[in-house]
């Protein structure tokens, strides 16, 4: 199975509220992923304040997270001030550099870099998706964009690496729900142009897939279009970007999704009670999106 | 496109008995519905809830207010259940007897392996409407998605809009009418001579369906499709095929 909600905000009004709507929506879809959830929240100021950059990291077990940013503070260059948020697995700082420094700091004391950019804290965990948020402390998430993904592994083993999303590119997100058929072959080739992997997660490499394909230029319709040309497999996919929100599906389309639009916002669920108490859910276009076609929104 | 009359809402609702799933569980409601205390019901609150109104075996008349989620009235064996918006995967799934119309559109796998009875959904259905059908009536006014009716084996899909790719694929005795444009057919599935016979029971659906128009039935347009019979019967001279 597998649940995936995302939710990207057009009315500015709504920003202060996107963590709670988020969690409401995060947990009509506990059932359908029971073992881990993972979420994803772009504009969360509280983070990544405006001139900074974040990075969200998976810290080996006993490692003090306050520790463990006068290590990076350390290592970056002028010691600049490290904001450090700890949320069960995940570690989240933030500082005024570039995100590469950010990221160059962090990788160099043996963390794993789970999400980075200068909009975008993503948090993974293993365990309830309902604790989960609250440890992340989603309800009081602001922002224009966010979503979310509660796991029921089938072909990795539930660890917080394992947990959705997969966020391999400054200020991008994947999530799945579905298994990829043709994985290690498409690994094996990403592996040969250079791309390094952390973990051995189908959905990784879809992630890894779309990341290489921005990096050249392509935008995330066209990334997505590829991705359905390559891929074998099921899937339904949400992947975010600094400005983008796309929903695609595979050709046979078994794994659900419902999309709903209105003035205020843009909501993907895999079912329709993740939507239900939306703000204007009632008057709301609502739709299933077809096989093989990407759809996109841009911020 | 107006299936029930206001009147006839109206009616119905002066008599309804209500459960709000905001304060019952589905559990509750099921549980009223397989031994009713009543011959009509109202539900308010679905909210994209699973299994609403599953499994009915009286014939009790159920309006459901709002979006269904997954198998809303399945294995549905004589009630009268109408959603009044969406309904999610899987509505009227295994169908027996009795009637369902979902007011919006369906999702995927709407009336699957149904074996009698009618389904209406007056918007549009997803893919996999009709999937191996038994025996029941589905009619829908909008379109369907693509693989649909795949190894349909007996009753009829009458389909007011479009059909996706894939329709029939595998198919058996099953008739389906599609008054719209008509994707890439499924194997062994082809298209055949409307008849007199097929056009009185094309009517015959339509207004049982609500959806002929003051009386007189518009059959313009209407094609159908069946079994060509080449893919379900064993012939020898294929044996080394297979």
């Amino acid at each position: 199975m597998c649940g995936i909600v995302g939710l990207h905000l057009r009315d500015p009004e709504l920003h202060p509220r996107l963590g709670q709507l988020l969690q409401g929506m995060l947990c009509h879809m506990v059932e359908r992923g029971p073992d881990s959830a993972g979420v994803a929240v772009y504009g969360d100021r509280r983070r990544c304040p405006e001139g900074h950059a974040a990075v969200s990291v998976l810290l080996p077990t006993g490692t003090d997270p306050a520790r463990f940013a006068e290590s990076v503070r350390a290592a970056l260059p002028g010691a600049p001030e490290v904001l450090v948020t700890g949320a069960g697995d995940t570690t989240v700082l933030a500082a005024p550099v570039p995100v590469d420094d950010l990221v160059a700091a962090a990788g160099a004391v043996d963390a794993l870099v789970v999400g980075s950019g200068t909009d975008l804290t993503v948090y993974k965990g293993t365990g309830n998706p309902r604790d989960l948020a609250a440890t992340y402390d989603l309800a009081n998430a602001q922002g224009w964009q966010g979503l979310a993904h509660t796991r029921m592994a089938t072909e990795s083993a539930v660890t917080p690496e394992g947990c959705h999303p997969f966020s391999v590119g400054p200020d991008q997100c994947l999530v799945h729900n579905g298994s990829f058929a043709n994985h290690a072959t498409i690994r094996r080739e990403l592996q040969h142009e250079g791309v390094r992997f952390d973990s051995d997660n189908d959905s990784e490499v879809g992630a890894r897939f779309v990341a290489a394909r921005l990096a050249a230029g392509e935008d995330l319709d066209k990334a997505l279009r590829a991705l359905c040309e390559r891929f074998d497999g099921f899937y339904t996919l949400l992947v975010t970007s600094a400005d983008g929100f796309a929903v695609v599906r595979d050709a046979i389309a078994c794994k659900p999704a419902v999309i709903a639009e209105t003035d205020a916002w843009v909501a993907m669920a895999s079912e329709f009670r993740a939507l239900a108490e939306l703000p204007g859910i009632d008057t709301a276009r609502i739709y299933e999106p077809e096989p093989e076609r990407v759809y996109a929104w841009q911020r | 496109m107006a299936a029930l009359s206001p009147a006839e809402n109206t009616a119905a609702t002066v008599t309804a008995t209500t459960i709000d799933l905001a304060t019952s569980s589905v559990r509750e409601l099921n549980a009223e519905l397989h031994a009713p205390s009543a011959p009509h019901y109202e539900v308010l609150n679905p909210r994209g809830a699973h299994a609403l109104a599953a499994g009915l075996h009286h014939p009790v008349t159920v309006d459901i207010r709002g979006h269904a989620g997954y198998y809303c009235a399945g294995m549905n064996d004589g009630a009268t259940v109408t959603v009044h918006g969406n309904a999610s995967t899987g509505v009227a799934e295994n169908m027996m007897s009795g009637s369902v119309r979902v007011r919006g559109d369906a999702s995927q796998s709407a009336g699957a392996t149904g074996h009698g009875g009618l389904l209406v959904i007056e918007g549009s259905a997803s893919m996999r409407c009709g999937i191996s059908m038994k025996g029941i009536d589905i009619v829908v006014g909008g379109d369907i998605g693509p693989m649909s009716a795949f190894m349909a084996q007996a009753g009829r899909l009458v389909v007011c809009g479009d059909a996706g790719d894939g329709l029939g694929d595998s198919i058996y005795e099953a008739r389906v009418y599609v008054r719209g444009k008509v994707g890439a057919l499924g194997a062994d599935c082809v298209e055949k001579p409307l008849r007199e016979e097929h056009r009185a029971e094309l009517a015959e659906l339509l207004t049982a369906a609500g959806l002929g128009q003051g009386g007189s039935v518009d059959l313009g347009g209407f094609r159908r499709f069946g079994s060509a019979r080449q893919l379900y019967h064993f012939t020898a001279h294929n044996s080394a095929s297979y």
